[in-house]
């Protein structure tokens, strides 16, 4: 539905999104997850046809970003992180003019808002004047303004921010709910949300693609301990015996290499134990020639760890956009 | 064209719940009645007095055109208010969006830059024809009471000339509205270029290219009931060129950082 290729866009000389390729398929919500600054409003942007990439190809139900963007916009529903509301009109009045301009048909249109405000829940506030309601409140006009127009395709750019636990965990049933018929890229910093809303995580740091796998596999990676990749000259069976009588190890993964008869082995221990000295001994010590030992997906635990860290302060953290905000 | 309108619809709608627009047409019409009452004061008594002065000299009384005079000044005195009031009607048509972030849900809207531009443009146009509507009693109060009535074409070339001047202010307005996220700096910057392009012909020293481009005076002849192709030209060219210069602007937001 979304294919993302080789994107890149630059700032200037600051390199925002650095050739980021990913795939969603229909009726997937995919978690967009990095730090603050991490490029992931740069790339929903482009999605979204708000700017264009500086180069790489981004296609949306098959329609170019670039080329065919009208066409794009219109399957489309997307909330940016401040929601872009008009604070002297009514919610419902809002919402109207939202279907208007995605080119609702005025034969659909009462019934598509009615819809959209029913599904946030806002439909209690629907004449109350956008400017009177609360940031909680806000941010659901502002999911109803995405879903209005029942678009393919949803973009969230973090939904959750700055609203209370209770609604948390409405919006995010909700963004559940609507999995299937729509395809969703919601983008967080915060790691659990993304284990409990999505079917899949793109995690992505300093405009580079870290990981892409479903959140179940990457805690278990996570939580599986420490990686260590080897290359030996060896004999596969020999070598798996060998490595197998180490203490801490838990599974090791043999490959041939295709230059000379080196072996390409991946051993993972269990967390806490650094085996890397211990497995050099024992391989030079059994007659074997070593040619590379290193540590796998650090970067990636590096950034588990900026994630993980964020969250335990996130009530503090959620409250910064909107003091950024009163600053302007 | 249903785009347009959709955000046609959506500029008028807001500047009525704002009481911006309340408060530009309440106090423009205040002023501009009390600048017609005294208009019309002033030229009557001119014109006793020169019937009083050619009866005093057993002349033959000099011809005198009240309603012309008065329809003169009064299109002079709305065509430099004008240049205070529409800054204030076209201040926030982007900068607001652009502060607000609703800039963003109409680029990534199914819209052309040019229906927003155009939406925007003929919305704020709107408005000042509401603005300027009630003025249309002072003439009628003038036709009803002058004997000889003046043409009337007169009259509709005064306001095709004040509606083709309020619509190059709104088109430079706009753009500059569009270069900032501040209402107050887009006001203030609007009011300056106005008052640059009204009085660049003050040093021209007989420099036509200078007197050519102010604002003003290719809006004079207008009342008189002059309609010059000349001038025709240079406002169709200037709100061409202001729009142009919005949608350049509009575009520009797309490839600058945000």
């Amino acid at each position: 539905m979304i294919e993302v290729q080789n994107l890149t866009k630059d700032y200037g000389h600051i390199r925002a999104v650095d050739n980021i390729s990913f795939d969603v398929k229909k009726g997937e919500i995919l978690g967009f997850l990095g730090p603050n600054g991490a490029g992931k409003t740069t790339t929903m942007r482009i999605i979204t046809c708000f700017m264009p990439p500086t180069s790489g190809t981004v296609k949306v139900a098959g329609f170019d970003v670039l080329d065919e963007s009208i066409e794009v916009r219109r399957r489309i529903g997307y909330l940016p992180e401040n929601p872009p509301l008009y604070p002297e009109m009514t919610v419902e009045g809002y919402l109207d003019f939202v279907a208007r301009i995605k080119n609702v048909p005025s034969r659909q249109r009462r019934e598509l808002v009615h819809r959209a405000m029913e599904m946030c829940r806002v439909e209690d506030h629907r004449h109350m004047l956008i400017r009177k309601l609360s940031r909680g409140y806000r941010q659901r006009v502002g999911l109803a303004q995405a879903l209005v127009h029942n678009p393919e395709v949803i973009i969230l750019d973090e939904p959750t921010v700055g609203l209370d636990p209770k609604q948390i965990i409405e919006v995010r049933r909700l963004i559940k709910s609507l999995a299937g018929e729509h395809t969703i890229i919601l983008s967080t910093h915060i790691l659990p949300e993304v284990s409990m809303t999505c079917d899949r995580v793109v995690i992505i740091n300093e405009g580079r693609l870290v990981a892409e796998d479903t959140p179940e596999n990457l805690t278990i990676q996570l939580k599986g301990g420490e990686m260590v990749h080897l290359e030996v000259k060896a004999e596969a069976e020999a070598l798996q015996q060998i490595l197998c009588g180490i203490d801490h190890v838990r599974h090791i993964e043999i490959k041939p290499l295709d230059s000379a008869d080196r072996l390409s082995v991946t051993v993972e221990s269990e967390r806490g134990h650094d085996l890397r000295s211990l497995l050099a001994a024992t391989i030079v010590q059994n007659g074997y020639e070593l040619y590379e030992l290193r540590p796998v997906s650090l970067s990636l635990e590096d950034i588990f760890l900026k994630l993980t860290t964020e969250e335990e302060t996130s009530p503090v953290a959620s409250d910064q956009p909107q003091q950024e905000e009163a600053r302007r | 064209m249903k785009n347009i309108w959709a955000i046609y619809r959506k500029e008028v709608g807001l500047y009525f719940v704002s009481p911006i627009a309340y408060a530009v047409i309440g106090i423009f019409l205040i002023l501009a009645g009390f600048f017609f009452s005294r208009i019309l004061d002033f030229f009557i008594q001119q014109s006793f007095m020169l019937m009083m002065r050619a009866s005093q000299f057993g002349m033959p009384p000099q011809e005198f055109d009240v309603p012309g005079q008065v329809m003169q000044s009064f299109f002079g005195v709305v065509s430099t208010m004008i240049l205070f009031f529409i800054p204030m009607l076209t201040m926030g048509s982007y900068a607001e969006e652009k502060k607000r972030g609703t800039m963003e849900l109409l680029m990534t809207s199914p819209l052309t830059d040019s229906q927003i531009v155009w939406g925007k443009f003929l919305a704020t146009l709107t408005l000042f024809i509401i603005m300027l509507a009630p003025t249309l009693l002072y003439i009628v109060a003038l036709y009803r009471y002058s004997d000889p009535r003046p043409p009337l074409a007169v009259a509709a070339s005064g306001y095709l000339g004040v509606l083709l001047l309020g619509a190059t202010l709104i088109a430079v307005g706009h753009f500059i509205s569009s270069l900032t996220e501040s209402q107050v700096v887009a006001a203030f910057l609007t009011f300056g270029a106005f008052l640059i392009l009204w009085v660049i012909d003050a040093g021209s020293r007989g420099s036509q290219v200078l007197e050519y481009l102010s604002i003003l005076r290719q809006f004079e002849n207008f009342p008189k009931g002059i309609i010059d192709t000349k001038s025709l030209v240079f406002y169709a060219s200037f709100i061409v060129l202001g729009v142009f210069l919005t949608l350049r602007s509009v575009d520009s937001l797309r490839w600058r950082s945000a």
